[in-house]
């Protein structure tokens, strides 16, 4: 390598949250086990903490620093159990706040900044989801509230899953309501991408609507919310019970709430999102849901611990990546592979880019939906 | 040999690998009577199906069965094989214990090892004695060097057909055959319970992509190395090809947090090096690879046989890959980052992989229900680990071996005579004392 090292760097990112740096013991595990390996991308893990311990150059690009997706199979994997994203983050935050994030992330950025969303949408638009549907506001007497993700908020495939949502809590006849244009991103690629002070901002906005509403139990759509609420918010005061949707819908599927045909004889494969499966181990109420509506389930081999990330976490799902280093690629074409006619999901990241993959590779016989679609489809 | 239990013996010994073994052996030795438990039909643990033991590549049978035979042989050694511990209490100063002896279906006196029975029986299951390589029948003796050359019939696979009980010439055959339970008393215990291996690394650490038949285990590739193995050659389980090539992923679970194993397991460089330079002799053609941490050859020659084995062209690539799969051929394909050649994210193929698996304490390892503490590391733990390593917190029981810790057979050896002598010395002391008093 032949550069000096600079061990200031170390204590900056130990001091910035990567507490773990040093504990790191470079057996390479991590990048062996990262998914860019699936499409000979840069990104190395080890690599990465290596520079970052020495304090050498290098580590500071898009495609690597940036690279990262969160997807925590290091984390899971890693024989001394380092905090890699954490370590990641940190190394993130002190190039972002030197202002070299990456052009695509700094106006995500600064959306969320000014509008409270990084979809660069105004913040009066947030309940566009809801058109022509029956949606309640939140009260005291709602027992929870409804947090839609940004992404279900504004993006159009993305709204039918709060939509189908929505449609499904009402025939369950669940006490709820939603906050609209008061509520603010979570927050959580924000702290991932590296903008802590903009996380710290945007989540003491949430805890105080929280607060003033008296909200005691959140429904999120995502699983990014939903690790942020339970992870992150509880140490900035959170307190609150959080569950994601489709633990919901095994709840209510299992005690006969949902009027659901179960005559669906398609065939099936679950995509286990990295946030709600790797992340928070939540991996068989998904998959009660699924098989609620009597569809045929097909495995894939990836599943689990052991799922593809589709790509979208860390602030990706707003970065360019060509076509042949979409791991949603391989995941489409996996899933058709194994005959699956539908790649279901419980992520609205996973569905945005499993979607531009399903097409990029013309896979008109796949359909990707999210489960909250897969259970209104067979409503009764 | 085998002299039907007494009901009293000096010392009472849990385990009959060479931990135990070498500890009954040292305390008979000096006068002492010794009784050794072993639950498998067979004494002699994990030595007696190891190939060559490194660092001097004596072949494991010859300087095993020497031992094995010595404990059998000798006048104050009794060896209770197919027998476990089923309960131990304080009596009178000493011990008393409940042994189980289960059940062979074949009476222990009358056997003369014929193996008319094993030749007759129609039931051909894996040999887990041949890393299940190889068949064995549903009555069986052991192994060819197997203490005591006795057969016995394995009950959930035999289809009762009879044919061993017609053929057996002394009439030892006992379909019907109960377990027994003896007890006996002792003055002081020593455990030496060894270890097991972490069988479920694989799928722990590779999922679905570690179902696959050239993906073995390190004692499974000592059984494919040793001179009475499966083969009688190095041959890939999945089709029977020999091997072009060859890797070793060490630290399979040893040194890992996520696992629970914060500990070196010790054993598993060495033997790896050694399993690469008996391979470079059995396959002079095939690449063999090591996939390690760091090299740890700490004993005595030790590193001399590391250096030798570069020497030969084993190359060492520092990483820690993970197994993704295999090809259409049957190679096992692993992922891994080239981190001294600079070369990022690697994938490579090898027709046979093998896992230096993480040593893990026995599943029984403190039969007593004394409650013998334990060490951090989950291993019995010593009272004195510096200075008197094999010395319990229960008064009266000792412990030696891989029982404590991983460690090679040299320590093991050392270990068992260290308890030996431990022993020896409380149990002459308790004499002292009672002749004092009367
Ligand atoms: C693949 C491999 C290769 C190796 N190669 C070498 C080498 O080349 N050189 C070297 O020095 N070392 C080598 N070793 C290490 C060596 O195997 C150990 O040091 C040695 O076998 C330890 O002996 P032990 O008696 O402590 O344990 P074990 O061999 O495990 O013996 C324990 C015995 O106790 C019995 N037992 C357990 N629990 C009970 C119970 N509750 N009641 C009754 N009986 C019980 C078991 O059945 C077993 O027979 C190797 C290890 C492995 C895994
Ligand atoms: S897996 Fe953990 S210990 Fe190994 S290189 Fe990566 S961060 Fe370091
Ligand atoms: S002996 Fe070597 S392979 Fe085994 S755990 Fe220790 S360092 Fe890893």
């Amino acid at each position: 390598m032949g550069q000096t090292p600079f061990i200031e760097v170390n204590q900056a990112i130990v001091e910035s949250g990567g507490v773990d740096l040093n504990a790191c013991m470079q057996c390479g595990l991590c990048a062996a086990v990262c998914p860019w390996r699936e499409v000979a991308g840069e990104f190395l893990p080890r690599l990465m903490i290596r520079q970052g311990q020495l304090g050498l150059e290098g580590y500071e690009s898009d495609d690597v620093l940036f690279g990262c997706t969160t997807c925590n199979k290091c984390v899971i994997n890693c024989p001394r159990e380092v905090d890699i994203i954490g370590v990641m983050r940190a190394m993130r935050s002190l190039v972002v706040e030197s202002g070299g994030a990456p052009e695509t992330l700094k106006a995500v950025l600064g959306s969320c900044h000014a509008n409270g969303n990084p979809w660069s949408e105004p913040r009066e638009k947030r309940m566009a989801w809801s058109e022509g549907l029956e949606v309640p506001a939140f009260t005291p007497d709602k027992e929870h509230l409804l947090f839609v993700c940004c992404t279900s908020c504004y993006e159009q495939r993305s709204q039918k899953i709060a939509r189908s949502l929505v449609e499904l809590l009402n025939r369950a006849g669940v006490s709820y309501g939603v906050l609209g244009p008061e509520q603010n991103c979570c927050g959580e690629s924000v702290r991932k991408i590296g903008d802590e002070a903009l996380f710290q901002k945007l989540a003491k906005a949430n805890l105080e609507m929280f607060q003033a509403h008296g909200v005691k139990k959140i429904i999120t759509t995502s699983p990014h919310c939903l690790q942020t609420f339970s992870r992150d918010y509880p140490a900035l005061g959170g307190e609150y019970q959080v569950i994601h949707s489709s633990q919901l819908l095994a709840e209510l599927a299992a005690a006969g709430r949902l009027p659901l045909s179960a005559s669906d004889g398609r065939k099936v494969a679950y995509h286990d999102p990295c946030y709600l499966g790797r992340h928070g181990g939540v991996f068989d109420p998904p998959r009660a849901a699924i098989s609620a509506c009597g569809v045929q389930v097909v495995e894939l081999e990836r599943e689990k611990e052991f799922s593809l990330c589709c790509g979208g976490g860390g602030g990706r799902v707003w970065m360019e990546t060509p076509p042949e280093q979409r791991f949603s690629l391989l995941r489409v074409q996996e899933a058709a592979a194994a005959g699956a006619q539908v790649l279901a999901t419980a992520c609205p990241y996973c569905v945005s880019l499993l979607e531009d993959s399903r097409k990029t590779a013309g896979l008109e016989d796949l359909r990707i939906m999210e489960i909250s679609e897969l259970l209104a489809e067979n409503l009764g | 040999m085998n002299h039907a239990p007494e009901n009293h013996y000096d010392a009472l010994v849990v385990g009959g690998g060479i931990a135990g073994l070498q500890a009954a052996l040292d305390l008979a030795e000096q006068g002492f009577r010794v009784a050794v438990v072993e639950e498998d039909a067979s004494v002699g643990g994990k030595m007696i199906r190891l190939s060559k033991v490194f660092p001097t590549l004596d072949c494991a049978s010859c300087i095993t069965t020497p031992k094995m035979a010595a404990a059998a042989h000798h006048p104050r050694i009794s060896l209770l094989t197919y027998s476990r511990l089923a309960g131990l209490e304080r009596a009178g100063g000493g011990f008393a214990a409940r042994i189980e002896r289960k059940a062979r279906f074949v009476d222990e006196d009358q056997c003369i090892g014929c193996r008319q029975c094993e030749y007759a029986c129609p039931v051909l299951l894996p040999d887990a004695d041949q890393g299940g390589f190889a068949a064995r029948k549903a009555i069986y003796i052991p192994f060819g060097n197997a203490i005591p050359q006795v057969a016995l019939r394995e009950e959930e696979n035999c289809t009762f057909c009879g044919k061993c009980e017609k053929v057996c010439p002394t009439g030892a055959v006992d379909l019907l055959q109960q377990p027994q339970e003896i007890s006996l008393t002792a003055e002081a215990v020593v455990l030496a319970t060894g270890f097991r291996l972490m069988t479920d690394y694989p799928n722990r650490a590779y999922g679905p992509a570690a179902r696959q038949p050239n993906l073995i285990t390190s004692l499974q590739m000592e059984r494919l190395l040793a001179p009475h193995g499966p083969y009688m050659r190095v041959l890939r389980p999945s089709d029977g090809k020999e091997p072009d090539s060859v890797a070793f992923i060490q630290c399979a679970g040893s040194r890992d947090l996520n696992l629970g194993v914060p500990y070196c397991s010790r054993v598993c460089c060495m033997y790896a090096i050694k399993q690469a330079m008996l391979l470079s002799g059995a396959l002079p053609l095939a690449d063999l690879t090591v996939y390690y941490l760091d090299i740890r050859a700490f004993g005595k020659n030790y590193e001399q046989f590391f250096q030798n084995a570069k020497a030969m062209g084993v190359e060492f690539v520092k990483a820690k890959p993970v197994v993704v799969g295999s090809t259409a051929e049957g190679a096992v394909r692993l992922r891994y980052e080239d981190q001294e050649g600079g070369g990022g994210g690697q994938e490579r193929e090898h027709d046979l992989v093998v896992m230096s698996l993480a040593v893990l304490p026995a599943a029984e390892l403190d039969p007593t229900g004394l409650g013998v503490g334990l060490g951090a590391d989950g291993f019995l733990g010593s009272v004195s680990p510096k200075l008197a390593p094999p010395l319990t917190d229960q008064e009266g029981v000792f412990a030696a071996g891989t029982a404590l810790g991983p460690k090679d057979i040299v320590d093991t050896i050392v270990e068992a005579g260290a308890a030996a002598s431990q022993a020896a010395a409380y149990l002459a002391a308790r004499r002292a004392a009672g002749r004092a008093a009367a």
